[in-house]
């Protein structure tokens, strides 16, 4: 008998396990060619036969060598359970099926030296959010009707920018007793409530980037929602700086300062100011670490946009030239502010967690009124890679650190006047209108996503650790790669027209949820209007229980 | 849906006008309650127009508190008037022991205060008297400022106006500006402090009808002005915003239109003050009122205005003859005390709309 090496990886080690029908199978090869990590490869099987080749029955053995498609047993290779080769199979002769008894946590770290990573998602902790024990409760009957939404006009609208308290407005009263404004006030742009999240054109494949400006594009010239997009940190490319597009576009800059420097060259030759400047503290999906763009995807367009050679790309946790919110202010806000002449709302993004109430507070009493916008970032959001440990065991959910904040501005009587963006995990289960209507009742004047965007384009990753490889550049969708044969998956017009389908349901969604709580206007801070089934949510969240 | 009335006229009218105003449109009454809020007085406060009268329901352990208190303040009393009552058997009316009206001096420090320091210090003292008078409702202090009187009870509008004798019309108990509610709030439990109208320095507000972001217009109020509380109805936002508006901010009355139903982003980015009227939408997007409702307001100088929500959901009409002028939920009422008016020039006001009646009875529609 052959010695047992238990030390040797075995399949039933990894997460996910190929089954595979030989009877089924044709040999047509389509699933190995379709497999993009390599986790399946042809393997020669040696099978015996029983025949009789006599009319009464003898049996006799044969033995012969016969292909098949088996999975490697690499830990490079290991399947990722995204099922592009049940997708392609022709004959329905294998798929991928989930290893409740993968070692993967302890071989994986024993063989390599180093963390698994992946690309992000919430994986450790799969129950029911906070959002979904919510519901909106009030309903408006008899006494203050619902409205029809059909047929009512609403207003859908958010500000980007630091918004004055009413004292503070320069306005003087004319001769005629109209009101005069004598100085300028910080730029407010009035924008549709939900922003797609910032990822980077690193990220995502250039096909993937172009569908959603395409998109954005779409919905804002031929729909008239003025939906805007975030670059995520990396730059843009320069003809895009230069088109009038970019006022669709919120640029942002990170902590790795990618791209900033092709920016700030492109700036004398834009036509259009951006919409927004975001300035990325920290990510809520991976607090504490950066985002991870690993050498494999730093392609040559990578390296043009970002100014650098082929190597791992790490954005840093947080700007590590800034020991201060004070100086992050000064520093930070001040000089983007001025770059674009005070005309460009310039916001921050932070990630939730216990410190970021802090950080609001200095910033709402910030005296230069430049913080156009505080972006919150929950662990339940992500697209980006970064490694496991840090996506499965560092952050906080954003719900109820929104919710502090709101009602931090509330004890100072400040509401509104930094605009608060929140995101985390909000579309999660395909109803991002719904998600957006709750945050704003908690306080959130709008929300921004990004993982749903991928979804739409048919990401086929989930939160239950299916697929999660955007950080290898191998994505099987074409979404988040630089491969040109992958990135060739993915159709751009099919992917904009499912991003602009979406947004045209959810703003009907937004609607329907407004018209029976009888609101022409986002009901921000209308907390009155949800009820929540927890006891311990409702507490947390000053909302009324119900059971 | 809570019926309201306004009259306004060149002559002193007694309140059995408003209850008249008030009664044909009884089917909107749940009979829960019966206010008023009178101003520019005539009759026996016309000679003490400068000087501030407090209105008062209480026990008589509220009445030694508040006397005390006033007293302790340095105010004196000048003048005093005290209803008499007509407690017949089976009115349905949940009466206080006192009914309180009285004028007082200023205290001698403020003699040569201005009006401003005056209106912070009645303010103040209000603000103490009904803090004071709280625990186990000994006393509702409504309003305490001059030329001004309030009256709220709890009960059948018709037994109220029975008890107070205010059918019968006389000389003596007259004003030039009455508003009044028939109901008591129905949204919240039944206190008197709940029954419209609300007043603040000088500022009276009514409504017919909900607000939808009361809990976002609360939040906000609440931390703009020490006067800003209670919240016992939720359209008691209304005044506030009117207040702080025109009062706190200081701007023109076309303006609290555009704060509290502001214009749709389509419409105000064509308009030429469009700048104006964002940093508006943006700074104050938190007075914001949503929900059916008409209000009626009074300003300090007397001059009266309604207008409606932005979908004009609520009904209100405004009537005039050559003397008076009257607003109300229903054109019932304004035939009921102006039936010989020309019906022809009735205005039934819309949604972007404020009409507004000056102290000369000119009556203005300003649109939005």
């Amino acid at each position: 008998m052959e010695t047992i090496k238990i030390n040797d990886l075995a399949c039933n080690d990894l997460p996910w396990k190929i089954s595979y029908d030989p009877n089924r199978c044709t040999l047509c090869g389509s699933c190995i060619a379709a497999c993009t990590f390599d986790a399946i490869g042809p393997k020669m099987e040696r099978r015996r036969m029983i025949f009789t080749d006599s009319e009464t029955p003898e049996p006799k053995t044969r033995f012969s060598a016969q292909p098949i498609i088996a999975q490697r047993n690499v830990i490079k290779n290991f399947c990722r359970g995204c099922g592009v080769c049940e997708r392609v199979c022709p004959n329905s002769a294998i798929s991928a099926s989930r290893n409740p008894d993968s070692r993967f946590n302890v071989v994986y770290p024993a063989a390599t030296g180093s963390g698994p990573k992946r690309g992000g998602r919430n994986n450790l902790e799969v129950k029911e959010r906070t959002l979904d024990t919510l519901r909106v409760g009030r309903i408006s009957q008899m006494t203050d009707p619902s409205l029809d939404a059909q047929r009512h006009t609403f207003d859908c609208l958010a500000p980007l920018g630091r918004v004055l308290p009413s004292k503070a407005l320069p306005f003087q009263q004319s001769a005629e007793g109209k009101l005069i404004q004598d100085s300028q006030t910080p730029p407010v742009h009035w924008i549709y409530p939900v922003i797609i999240g910032d990822m980077s054109i690193g990220a995502l494949s250039w096909r993937m980037w172009e569908a959603i400006a395409m998109a954005v594009a779409y919905l804002n010239e031929e729909c008239g929602l003025p939906v805007r997009m975030c670059s995520g940190e990396g730059g843009m490319p320069v003809r895009l700086l230069k088109s009038k597009y970019l006022k669709y576009m919120i640029l942002q800059i990170a902590s790795g300062h990618f791209g900033w420097n092709r920016i700030i060259q492109a700036m004398p030759d834009m036509v259009e100011d951006p919409a927004g400047v975001l300035i990325k503290i920290g990510q809520g999906a991976k607090p504490g670490d950066g985002g991870l763009l690993m050498a494999a995807k730093v392609a040559e367009h990578i390296q043009a946009i970002r100014g650098v050679p082929r190597t791992d790309l790490l954005s840093p946790p947080n700007h590590q030239g800034l020991y201060s919110i004070e100086e992050s202010v000064q520093k930070m806000f001040l000089s983007f502010n001025a770059a674009f002449k005070f005309r460009v709302p310039v916001a921050i993004k932070v990630a939730a967690s216990a410190t970021s109430v802090s950080v609001f507070n200095n910033l709402v009493r910030d005296p230069y009124n430049i913080v156009g916008g505080f972006f919150l970032d929950g662990i339940d959001g992500g697209t980006g890679a970064a490694h496991d440990i840090s996506l499965d065991h560092s952050g906080h959910p954003s719900v109820s650190k929104l919710r502090d904040c709101y009602l931090a501005a509330v004890a100072q009587g400040r509401q509104g006047q930094i605009p608060l963006w929140a995101a985390g995990g909000l579309g999660k289960n395909g109803n991002l209108a719904a998600d957006a209507f709750k945050m704003m009742c908690l306080g959130a004047n709008g929300v921004f996503t990004g993982k749903l965007i991928l979804q739409l384009a048919g990401c086929l990753g989930n939160d239950l650790g299916r697929c999660n490889a955007c950080n290898t550049g191998l994505c099987p969708a074409g979404i988040t790669t630089q491969e040109p044969v992958l990135a060739k998956r993915l159709d751009p017009e099919r992917v904009a027209e499912n991003i602009v389908n979406y947004f045209l349901g959810m703003d009907m969604e937004l609607r329907k949820l407004m018209a029976p709580i009888g609101n022409s206007a986002l009901p921000i801070g209308r907390s009155d209007c949800l009820i929540s089934t927890d006891k311990a949510v409702a507490d947390r969240l000053q909302v009324q229980y119900v059971c | 849906m809570c019926r309201i009335g306004a009259l306004k006229s060149r002559h002193y009218m007694h309140p059995s006008k408003a209850l008249l105003l008030m009664q044909s449109q009884q089917k909107g009454h749940d009979n829960s309650g019966f206010a008023m809020v009178m101003q520019d007085l005539g009759g026996i406060f016309e000679d003490y127009k400068h000087l501030p009268t407090l209105s008062l329901a209480c026990t008589d352990e509220g009445l030694k508190i508040a006397e005390d208190l006033l007293h302790a303040k340095g105010f004196r009393r000048v003048h005093q008037w005290v209803p008499e009552t007509n407690p017949q058997p089976g009115l349905d009316i949940e009466a206080m022991p006192n009914y309180v009206f009285e004028t007082f001096d200023y205290p001698k420090e403020y003699q040569d205060a201005s009006d401003k320091e005056k209106g912070e210090l009645l303010t103040d003292t209000r603000l103490e008297l009904r803090a004071a008078m709280e625990e186990d409702e000994k006393g509702f202090a409504y309003s305490f400022w001059p030329d001004v009187i309030t009256l709220k009870e709890i009960g059948d509008p018709r037994a109220i106006g029975t008890y107070f004798n205010l059918w019968e019309p006389n000389e003596d108990f007259t004003a030039k500006v009455i508003t009044a509610q028939c109901r008591q709030n129905t949204n919240y439990a039944i206190v008197r402090y709940a029954a419209h109208p609300f007043f603040l320095q000088g500022y009276t507000a009514l409504a017919n009808g909900e607000n939808t972001f009361y809990q976002k217009n609360k939040e906000f109020q609440s931390s703009l002005h020490r006067g800003y509380i209670g919240f016992e109805s939720d359209s008691q936002c209304f005044l506030y915003s009117l207040h702080y508006v025109h009062k706190e901010l200081g701007w023109p009355l076309p303006y609290y239109k555009h704060v509290v139903t502001p214009l749709p982003f389509e419409d105000l980015v064509k308009r030429e003050d469009k700048a104006q009227l964002l940093a508006m939408r943006q700074s104050l997007a938190h007075l914001e009122i949503n929900g059916p409702n008409t209000i009626i307001g009074v300003l300090p100088d007397n001059t009266m205005f309604t207008c409606c929500d932005a979908k004009k959901l609520r009904p209100v009409v405004v009537g005039r003859d050559e003397d008076t002028v009257a607003i109300s939920s229903e054109v019932c009422g304004i035939n009921e005390v102006l039936p010989d008016r020309n019906w022809e020039v009735d205005i039934y006001p819309n949604e972007r709309e404020i009409v507004v009646i000056d102290d000369n009875l000119e009556v203005k529609r300003w649109k939005q």
